[in-house]
């Protein structure tokens, strides 16, 4: 038997109503296991102006680099407090935030570690399907070799790494360009 | 060893291109260099997955949210939601959104000129069951003015937000009703290419669950990605 899948629809500006209940700008609460990190950006549209009604989301593996999933089959031994899974709205500025546990390498193609990285859905009002994009860490000696970021032509790689944060220190930086020369790398997913 | 077969993309037109000029707003918020290819791997093919325990069994009947009941036509929607290979999808979250029967959202950015119904939000959410069956009681939506160009009008619709098993599978859509005039203009529901899959989002209307001097009932099956067949599974 063979379907098609059903046909995208944009979130529209009103996502809020039946979205809201499950933001959550902290993925790790306390006792889970990790290097807590917080990244902080801005969706931005192709004239720079920050988007007021996109809805981010993000799933990862815990700082072992395991996902909470019966279809992950590593032998380690995972954290049950942690699920992976966060969700935030932009606020009138395009500005967005979350905080989590910085995710351990998973396994890619042919058996190899990918570089730790955290994978992102965008929706908003004028996407009328999700893009999808990935975080990565900065001075991540894994990135060189990632499957994924080799997809990618080199100039455009920055776009997946977040950036070291100067204020306040610690803090990483990581932002959505839509359009224009700085444009962020989408995939097709 | 962990079984990292991927899911199927999407047939030829059967999926909006993110750039469709007559939706206005896509212009500017749509990418414009290619999306890169991305072989699904173990990040891809997991996702999130939610409690029964958090989702409170009142939150799929739209009408019984408040002290009194919302202005409107009551309807009964549900359906399946299965994958591309006719498996059903138990135990998947969905989170639906609409307007009151008046065409008007409980959002602050909704300026239109049509009354608030202190009885309606417009919000539910449901756990697909064992057989990936879903089923919300709510009320008609109304139609209601956009500004997307001169005279615009939406058609009348419900938001369903769908998980899936994996990150891949996840999908947002919008249902419709049969027979609306309004489909015709519409340019988010006319976003495809392919007209059977356009029309896939159009629910049905069904007797099965339609009941007596209560409410009619629809009818709407959402289909996700499936998995490409794993070896072992040949």
């Amino acid at each position: 038997m063979s379907l098609q899948a059903t046909t995208s629809q944009t979130v529209g500006p009103y996502f809020r109503i039946g979205m809201e209940w499950l933001f959550k700008e902290d993925l790790a609460g306390p006792g889970v296991a990790g290097e807590r990190i917080l990244i902080a950006g801005r969706v931005l549209d192709a004239d720079g102006q920050g988007v007021s009604d996109a809805v981010l989301e993000f799933w990862q593996a815990d700082a072992q680099g395991k996902y909470a999933h019966p279809d992950d089959q590593q032998e380690k031994s995972g954290q049950p407090a942690f699920q992976g899974f966060g969700r935030v709205p932009t606020a009138e500025d395009g500005r967005f935030r979350f905080t989590t546990i910085k995710p351990g390498a998973v396994p890619g193609p042919d058996g190899k570690l990918q570089a730790p990285h955290i994978v992102v859905s965008v929706f908003m009002r004028g996407l009328l399907r999700r893009l999808v994009t990935r975080i990565y860490f900065p001075g991540e000696p894994a990135n060189a070799a990632d499957f994924a970021l080799n997809l990618v032509e080199s100039a455009r790689r920055a776009t997946l790494i977040a950036m070291k944060s100067e204020q306040p220190a610690g803090h990483l930086e990581w932002n959505v360009v839509l359009q224009g020369p700085d444009e962020t790398v989408f995939f097709d997913c | 060893m962990a079984n990292l077969t991927g899911y199927r993309r999407p047939y030829p037109g059967t999926q909006p291109n993110h750039l469709h000029p007559p939706y206005v707003s896509s212009e500017k918020r749509s990418p414009s260099k290619p999306l890169i290819y991305l072989p699904h791997t173990l990040s891809e093919i997991t996702g999130p997955a939610f409690d029964a325990a958090k989702i409170d069994g009142k939150a799929c009947d739209l009408t019984r949210q408040h002290k009194g009941e919302p202005l409107g036509e009551r309807i009964t929607v549900s359906g399946r939601v299965l994958d591309e290979n006719g498996h059903v999808v138990p135990r998947t979250l969905i989170e639906i959104w609409q307007a009151n029967a008046a065409g008007r959202y409980d959002h602050k950015v909704d300026q239109h000129n049509a009354p608030l119904d202190p009885n309606f939000t417009g919000r539910g959410r449901a756990l697909t069951d064992e057989q990936g069956r879903y089923r919300f009681v709510t009320i008609r939506p109304g139609e209601y003015p956009w500004r997307n160009h001169y005279n615009a009008w939406r058609p009348a619709h419900i938001h369903f937000s769908v998980f899936g098993p994996a990150f891949a599978t996840r999908l947002v859509t919008q249902m419709y009703f049969p027979g609306d005039p309004l489909l015709t203009y519409d340019p988010i529901f006319n976003c495809t290419a392919d007209e059977k899959a356009r029309n896939r989002l159009i629910s049905i209307f069904d007797w099965e669950t339609t009941e007596p001097d209560e409410r009619l009932g629809y009818k709407f099956d959402i289909v996700l990605s499936g998995r490409l067949s794993t070896p072992w599974e040949k």
